[in-house]
C-alpha cells in the first residue's frame, strides 16, 4: 500500500530529522560533528526502557526523565570534552571530534554495563492500538511520532528564530567573535546548545525505542552515521537542511524495503551522501561558501 | 575625566609581539583617533581594549575599574562597544536582527523606541530591515555595524577603520556620523588610516609605529607637525 509506506516513511523520518538536528545545531556553533551524539540517543532510549518497562511509570515521565538524563550528558560531554580543547593553543581543531569519539565509546561500554548487551523491548501500554481506514492501517505510536516530531520542529524553528536566546545562538554559530562583542556570553550559548541537542537526541532515543520496540547498546552507532548522512544531504549546520533530509531519508528507507531490496536499507543514507556530495557538495539548503571555517 | 586608561600593553600573537608597550588615554566626551600604517598595531590595539585579545602584561582601565583580560560581552556590560574592522555584519541574520542583537544584553523598556530612532536617522536601515544583512552594499553594512553598536548604548565606542573600503563620498558621511555621535555625548575611539580626515575631527591623536605610541597630542598640533605630515599624511598638496 503506497499510502501506508508513505505513512511509515514520514514516521522514521520525522525520528532521522530529530536526531540529523541535535547534530546540526551542535556543528553550526562548534564547527564540529559530535560523535558522541548517537549514544547520547541510544541512553535516552534505555531511560525511556527503564521507566516504562522496568518502572511501570506512563510514557510521559519516561520523555522526562530521558530529557533530564541526555541533557545532563550534554552539559557533562561540553564541560569534560569539549572546553577544554577550546581556544587553547596547539590544540588540533579535530581535537573535539576524536573527544566525541572517546565519549561515544565510553556511553556504549557504559550502557552494556549497566543494562547488558541485549536488545530490551519497549513495552508501552499502547503499542497494539492501531486504526483501520478502508486498507490501511496506522498505529497510535505513529501518530504520537510524527506529533511529538512535529511539535520539537516548530518549537525549535520558532525558539531559533524569535527568541532573544534563539537568536544569540544563530550569531554565535554565524561568527563567535562577532556574537562575543555584541555581549553574547558565547560560552554560555554553546553549553545550551550542546544541552538541548542531547536532549533532543534523548527524545529522539525513545521515539525510536517506540517505533521498533527494540533497544540495545549498539543502536547510538548506526543512527548517528544516518544522522551524520542527513546533515551532508540537507548541509551542515542548517535547520531546515537537517528536517528535510530526514524526511528525505526515512521516506527513501521505507520505499526501498517496500518496493526493493530491503538489503540496501541502510546503504541508502550513503548511497545519498555520494550523490550529493557529487551534485551538490554545500548540501540540498548549504550555501556555497569560498571561505572555509576559522 | 579620564574613560578609559590603557597602559603599557604588550599584546602576542604566539611568539610575535604586536603590542611593545602601549599607553593611551581617552577622555569623556572626546573623538581619539590611533593613526599608523598597516601593521603598526591599531587593530591588535583596539582588540585588546575590547577583550578579543589578552595582554601579557599592562592594564586597562575604565572609569576607574582594572578591566583588563575580562571577556567582551563583559565589557559590553560596562559601556564598552567595538564595531571591528571589516564590519562583522551577521550576513545569515536580517537588518532588524543585527540591530536587535547590539540590544542583546539590555532588558529596558526602550529597545523599541531606539530602534526606531536609529532606523530614523538611517532610513536605508528601515527600508532593509527584513533583508539578510549580507544582501548590504559596504557602505550600507558600515552603518549598521555602528548603529548595531549604538543600540548597547555604549560609553565608549570603539571604531575599527570604519572609512575602509568606501567610496569617498560615503567615507564622509561616516565622519559626520562620528561627529554626530560624539555630539550627542558618546567618547568615540577610532582607528582610521585616513589619517588626515580622522584628525579633522577628532580632539586627540595618537601615531603608532611598529607596536609603539612614537607621538601623540591635540589634533591639531598633529595636523601641523611636518614630521607627522610626511609620514601619514602624505606632501601636503594645498
Amino acid at each position: 500500500m503506497l499510502l501506508e509506506q508513505i505513512i511509515n516513511g514520514i514516521t522514521l523520518g520525522s525520528i532521522y530529522a530529530i536526531v540529523a538536528l541535535g547534530f546540526t545545531l551542535v556543528f553550526g556553533v562548534l564547527g564540529i560533528i559530535n560523535m558522541a551524539h548517537g549514544e547520547i540517543f541510544m541512553f535516552g532510549a534505555f531511560i525511556g526502557v527503564t521507566v516504562t518497562s522496568t518502572l511501570g511509570l506512563p510514557i510521559w515521565m519516561a520523555f522526562l526523565a530521558a530529557i533530564a538524563a541526555t541533557a545532563i550528558l550534554g552539559y557533562l560531554l561540553e564541560q569534560f570534552a569539549l572546553r577544554p580543547l577550546r581556544g587553547k593553543k596547539g590544540v588540533s581543531h579535530l581535537a573535539p571530534l576524536i573527544s566525541t569519539i572517546g565519549v561515544s565509546i565510553f556511553l556504549e561500554n557504559l550502557s552494556h554495563h549497566l543494562f547488558g548487551a541485549g536488545n530490551h523491548p519497549f513495552k508501552s501500554s499502547f503499542a497494539e492500538i492501531h486504526y483501520t481506514i478502508g486498507s490501511i492501517t496506522i498505529y497510535l505510536v505513529q501518530i504520537l511520532i510524527f506529533v511529538i516530531s512535529v511539535i520539537l520542529m516548530i518549537a525549535l524553528s520558532y525558539w531559533l528564530s524569535k527568541t532573544k536566546a534563539g537568536k544569540a545562538l544563530r550569531a554565535t554559530a554565524e561568527n563567535l567573535e562577532t556574537a562575543s562583542i555584541l555581549g553574547v556570553n558565547t560560552k554560555q550559548i554553546i553549553t545550551l546548545t550542546v544541552i538541548i541537542a542531547s536532549a533532543m537526541g534523548g527524545i529522539a532515543g525513545i521515539l525510536v525505542g517506540m517505533a521498533f520496540n527494540s533497544v540495545n547498546p549498539q543502536m547510538g552507532l548506526s543512527i548517528g552515521l544516518k544522522g551524520l548522512a542527513i546533515i551532508i544531504l540537507g548541509g551542515m549546520g542548517n535547520v531546515k537542511g537537517a528536517m528535510a533530509g530526514g524526511l528525505i531519508l526515512g521516506l527513501a528507507e521505507t520505499f526501498i524495503v517496500a518496493y526493493g531490496d530491503s538489503g540496501y536499507r541502510d546503504a541508502i543514507a550513503f548511497i545519498a551522501i555520494i550523490v550529493i556530495l557529487l551534485i551538490r557538495p554545500q548540501g540540498l539548503f548549504g550555501k556555497k561558501t569560498s571561505e572555509g571555517r576559522p | 575625566m579620564t574613560l578609559l586608561k590603557v597602559s603599557g600593553i604588550e599584546t602576542y600573537y604566539g611568539k610575535i609581539q604586536a603590542l611593545k608597550g602601549v599607553s593611551l588615554d581617552v577622555e569623556q566626551g572626546k573623538i581619539v583617533t590611533i593613526l599608523g600604517a598597516n601593521g603598526a598595531g591599531k587593530t591588535t590595539t583596539m582588540k585588546t581594549i575590547a577583550g578579543l585579545l589578552k595582554p601579557k602584561s599592562g592594564t586597562v582601565e575604565f572609569l576607574g575599574e582594572n578591566i583588563t583580560g575580562l571577556r567582551p560581552d563583559q565589557l559590553v556590560k560596562r559601556g564598552i562597544s567595538l564595531v571591528p574592522e571589516g564590519r562583522a555584519i551577521l550576513s545569515g541574520m536580517t537588518v532588524m536582527e543585527n540591530l536587535e542583537m547590539g540590544a542583546y544584553q539590555r532588558n529596558d523598556k526602550e529597545i523599541a523606541k531606539d530602534l526606531e530612532d536609529v532606523m530614523q536617522r538611517f532610513p536605508i536601515l528601515k527600508e532593509r530591515k527584513n533583508q539578510l544583512g549580507g544582501t548590504l552594499s559596504g557602505g550600507q553594512q558600515q552603518m549598521l555595524a555602528i548603529a548595531r553598536a549604538l543600540l548597547s548604548r555604549p560609553k565608549l565606542l570603539l571604531l575599527d577603520e570604519p572609512s575602509m573600503g568606501l567610496a569617498p563620498l560615503i567615507v564622509a558621511d561616516i565622519f559626520k556620523i562620528i561627529k554626530e555621535i560624539k555630539d550627542s555625548g558618546t567618547t568615540v575611539l577610532v582607528v582610521e588610516q585616513n589619517a588626515r580626515q580622522a584628525l579633522k575631527i577628532a580632539d586627540y591623536g595618537y601615531v603608532l609605529e611598529t607596536g609603539k605610541v612614537i607621538v601623540h597630542g591635540p589634533s591639531h598640533e598633529l595636523l601641523e607637525d611636518p614630521r607627522i605630515m610626511e609620514a601619514y599624511l602624505g606632501k601636503k598638496s594645498e
